[in-house]
């Protein structure tokens, strides 16, 4: 669940699924600039989820969502 | 939650404080390294350094206060801010720097609420310095997982037909709400307006004051 290094998509939502709020841009790649690179520039997502996919049971109420920004190397189709 | 408790206060009532006697922590020692060589070398000097510290200081939440007034009154406004909030902070002539601002906004159907699970992202340029309850590991943890008890602790309780969205802050983007317009301040200025919009309602765990 952590690999080492400087990761920023949250443990709490990968393998989640969600879909493309929007787009926001090229930025640099965090897990690279972390160690003093520039970093590759990686298209950075809004995704958002729902209570339900990212708690499952024990969401507070299943359909409030939950957005987050997703560089593109941590997303597939889905 | 919100507030912190302090168990032992002074007999003036202030809390005590440590004094600082530890060693310097590996990042204190990298910063004073790092601000001492940019002094040497001529890139910037003491004065520089303590105006922009200043500079931060003196940033508060009556900014964001004036970008959502305007946001109530200035409906062409709104529709910039919530296309590109930087590009309309910018516009009002606030200093925001680098900051890349999202700004979402609370209707009768949604209320958004701000948080930074991974560390305490915070749209420092436009609001100052993140309240000490925003960096805590409890806020952080809790707001993604059950962000109406969360929001009732701040008094602020959402009805089951109003949808919440949390928005965790996991990269570059940084957020302020625009909290809903309260109610009886039709025709007020934006001036007027500005007194009512508090800190945490631009965080979403507060609303507008009602006058």
């Amino acid at each position: 669940m952590m690999p080492p290094g400087h990761i920023r998509t949250p443990a709490y939502l990968r393998g989640k699924t969600g879909w493309i709020e929007r787009q926001l841009g090229p930025f640099g790649n965090p897990e690279q600039q972390a160690y003093g690179l520039l970093g590759d520039k990686l298209t950075l997502y809004r995704v958002r989820f729902t209570m339900a996919e990212v708690w499952g049971d024990q969401a507070e109420r299943p359909e409030d969502t939950l957005d987050a920004e997703i560089y593109e190397h941590w997303l597939e189709p889905a | 939650m919100p507030h912190d408790h302090h168990d032992h206060l002074s007999p003036s009532g202030h809390p005590y404080r440590a004094d600082n006697d530890e060693p310097l922590s590996y990042w204190q020692t990298m910063e004073i390294a790092v601000r001492e060589l940019l002094i040497e070398k001529g890139v910037s000097n003491a004065a520089e350094i303590n105006a922009q510290i200043d500079a931060m200081d003196a940033r508060s939440p009556a900014d964001g206060a004036q970008v959502v007034a305007r946001a109530w009154t200035d409906p062409a406004f709104r529709e910039r801010l919530l296309a590109n909030g930087s590009d309309a902070c910018r516009e009002m002539g606030f200093d925001i720097g680098a900051l890349q601002l999202i700004a979402v906004e609370n209707t009768r159907d949604v209320h958004n609420v701000i948080v930074c699970t991974l560390c305490s992202c915070y749209p420092r340029n436009l609001l100052g310095l993140a309240p000490d309850w925003y960096k805590s590991r409890e806020y952080r943890s809790r707001t993604v997982k059950e962000p109406r008890k969360v929001l009732s602790e701040f008094g602020v309780s959402v009805p089951d037909g109003v949808q919440i969205r949390v928005h965790d802050s996991t990269a570059d983007m940084r957020y302020v709400v625009i909290p809903a317009r309260p109610e009886g301040t039709e025709g007020w200025s934006a001036e007027a307006l500005a007194d009512l919009v508090t800190r945490d309602s631009m965080i979403g765990t507060g609303l507008a004051k009602t006058p």
